[in-house]
């Protein structure tokens, strides 16, 4: 067992205990910071495998972009646990059986897949001249693609979020405002 | 059990490093309180502090014991846990960039050991900075947050809403810069802007992006909560914002950690654009220090920090000069005006370099 070996399990638990602890904490709050740990682990997984550009960038982006929001809007709704809208039982059973068919897909994908072990740490296909090479020579169509359809969602985002003409705010508005403040 | 191949005197020369690079960031970090309330004095033509030591050279000592002597008090209504956290990731966030920043040239020891005057020089060098500053917002947001305190609430919400839009502009004006240079690793910018004139031209990257330069340096005063862009800590209408509910040191490291973030941010901006530790006629330096190499060395640590200094200087003169933003006005300032410049200016570079310089 070398140094590979053991950053491996200490990253693979770190990542697996705070997956769970994503799911498993009450707090948003509590739940949000698990997950952010869970992409720091990740990282530290693409880390080993001599992958930093993807590593880098699933930090920037998970960690450094979307949980942000994420907190942002947990922060706003002011969760409490005793004002916490209580699911009915058919709800929670219509969730156990539909997270039960996705981890069942799942793991009958993993179970049919081809295992390929990998050299540690020989390969060099994350960094980011092999990486860039690779995604405008033999991916560029899927690449651009894909880019199209992020600016077709953001576009769709900014109208969605485009305010209607100002209107004058109407009695119940400004009730509801007194109330807020 | 083989561990570790790496050997010991790398270790140790890393180290030793680290700790001259933390300490000397705390150092700066320090005076630089010291200094800025030495510049708003002469600005407004006051004296400054001048009881503690000659000049008041010892007041930022006095400010941090007085700092470390002060209760504590958490508020009862906090999250414990979260609140205590907030001030530690927002001074670790501070003190991580430090360690990509390339402080001088190789030296070579008699025996041909190469010195690196770098922490860590890794490929994806500036993206690296990106990612710490991405995380920085943390420390602001969760110990507004967890203080339970609507003005915290409110300055956490703006300090993440700024951050997010001004990384955006930010990124993009790298992205001109990182065209010209060819790389992310921070070392190998610094190299290709050696000297000060190089084939007809100034070698520095601020001759070469000077629209992208005062977009990053916008963006870099919105990243660290300065004026005119402290909305997070505006006094007049959130009171003292996210660290109101601070005291003692936790308050100390929150104020602390702006001006590390400060310093560090100076030093990145000088290796970008204004050419690291080089400096003009460096050439004929190194060639009339032949005998003592560690003396060009130390000429080209001085050279950086000399012009980090300025830089340090720089953010002190805009904040003591310019009223602050209004929200609106800075949101409007970030998503109308940078991003669509930067966009320009991408798209300009990108065309320079395709169809004029051929490179």
């Amino acid at each position: 067992m070398d140094i590979y070996d053991i950053l491996f399990w200490i990253l693979s638990a770190l990542a697996v205990g705070c997956a769970l602890g994503v799911i498993l904490s009450r707090n948003p709050v509590n739940s949000v910071m698990f997950l952010i740990v869970t992409f720091f682990a990740i990282s530290g997984h693409y880390v080993l495998m001599n992958a930093q550009f993807l590593a880098i960038v699933n930090i920037i982006v998970y960690a450094g972009a979307i949980m942000v929001l994420f907190l942002f809007v947990i922060m706003l709704m002011n969760l409490n646990a005793d004002v916490e809208p209580q699911k009915g039982q058919m709800v929670q059973l219509a969730g156990v059986i539909s997270g039960g068919v996705l981890f069942l897909v799942i793991l009958a994908s993993i179970k049919t897949a081809k295992t390929e072990y990998m050299d540690k740490a020989s390969t060099d296909i994350g960094l980011i001249t092999n990486l860039g090479k690779v995604l405008f020579t033999k991916y560029v169509l899927p690449f651009e693609i894909s880019s199209v359809l992020f600016l077709s969602a953001m576009i769709g985002a900014v109208v969605i979020g485009k305010k209607e003409d100002a209107k004058p705010p109407s009695k119940a508005d400004e009730a509801e405002m007194k109330q807020f403040l | 059990m083989l561990l570790l191949q790496i050997d010991t005197a790398l270790i140790i020369e890393k180290v030793i490093l680290i700790s001259v690079i933390l300490m000397g960031s705390l150092g700066i970090a320090m005076y630089a309180t010291w200094g800025e309330r030495k510049v708003a004095a002469v600005m407004q033509d006051r004296i400054g502090p001048n009881r503690a030591g000659p000049f008041g050279l010892l007041q930022p000592l006095a400010d941090g014991l007085k700092l470390f002597f002060k209760e504590e008090i958490i508020p009862d209504r906090s999250t414990r846990f979260i609140f205590i956290l907030g001030p530690c990731l927002a001074m670790l966030t501070a003190l991580m960039t430090s360690a990509i920043v390339p402080w001088g040239p190789d030296y070579v020891t008699d025996s041909g050991r190469v010195i690196s005057f770098q922490v860590a020089d890794i490929s994806i060098g500036i993206l690296f900075v990106f990612g710490v500053v991405s995380l920085g917002v943390y420390g602001v947001m969760l110990g507004g947050w967890a203080s339970n305190n609507k003005f915290s609430l409110l300055s956490s919400i703006r300090a993440a809403s700024q951050a997010i839009s001004y990384e955006l502009a930010m990124g993009i004006s790298l992205i001109a810069l990182l065209m010209l240079t060819g790389s992310l690793s921070l070392r190998e910018i610094v190299t290709q802007q050696h000297g000060f004139w190089n084939d007809g031209y100034f070698s520095w990257n601020f001759f070469k992006q000077p629209v992208g330069f005062v977009i990053f340096l916008t963006c870099a005063f919105a990243e660290l909560n300065r004026a005119p862009f402290d909305l997070p800590e505006c006094e007049s209408e959130l009171n003292m914002g996210y660290h109101q509910e601070y005291s003692s040191m936790k308050l100390g490291f929150y104020l602390f950690a702006e001006y590390i973030n400060m310093f560090v941010s100076s030093a990145i901006i000088v290796t970008l654009f204004f050419g690291g530790y080089n400096f003009p006629f460096m050439d004929q330096v190194q060639h009339a220090t032949l005998a003592h190499p560690i003396l060009f060395t130390i000429i080209c640590i001085l050279a950086l920090l000399t012009k980090v200094v300025l830089m340090i200087l720089f953010f002190m003169f805009v904040r003591w000069t310019l009223p602050r933003f209004r929200y609106d006005q800075l949101m409007k300032l970030g998503w109308r005006s940078l991003i669509p410049i930067a966009l320009v200016n991408m798209l300009v570079t990108g065309v320079l370099i395709l169809w004029v310089f051929k490179k």
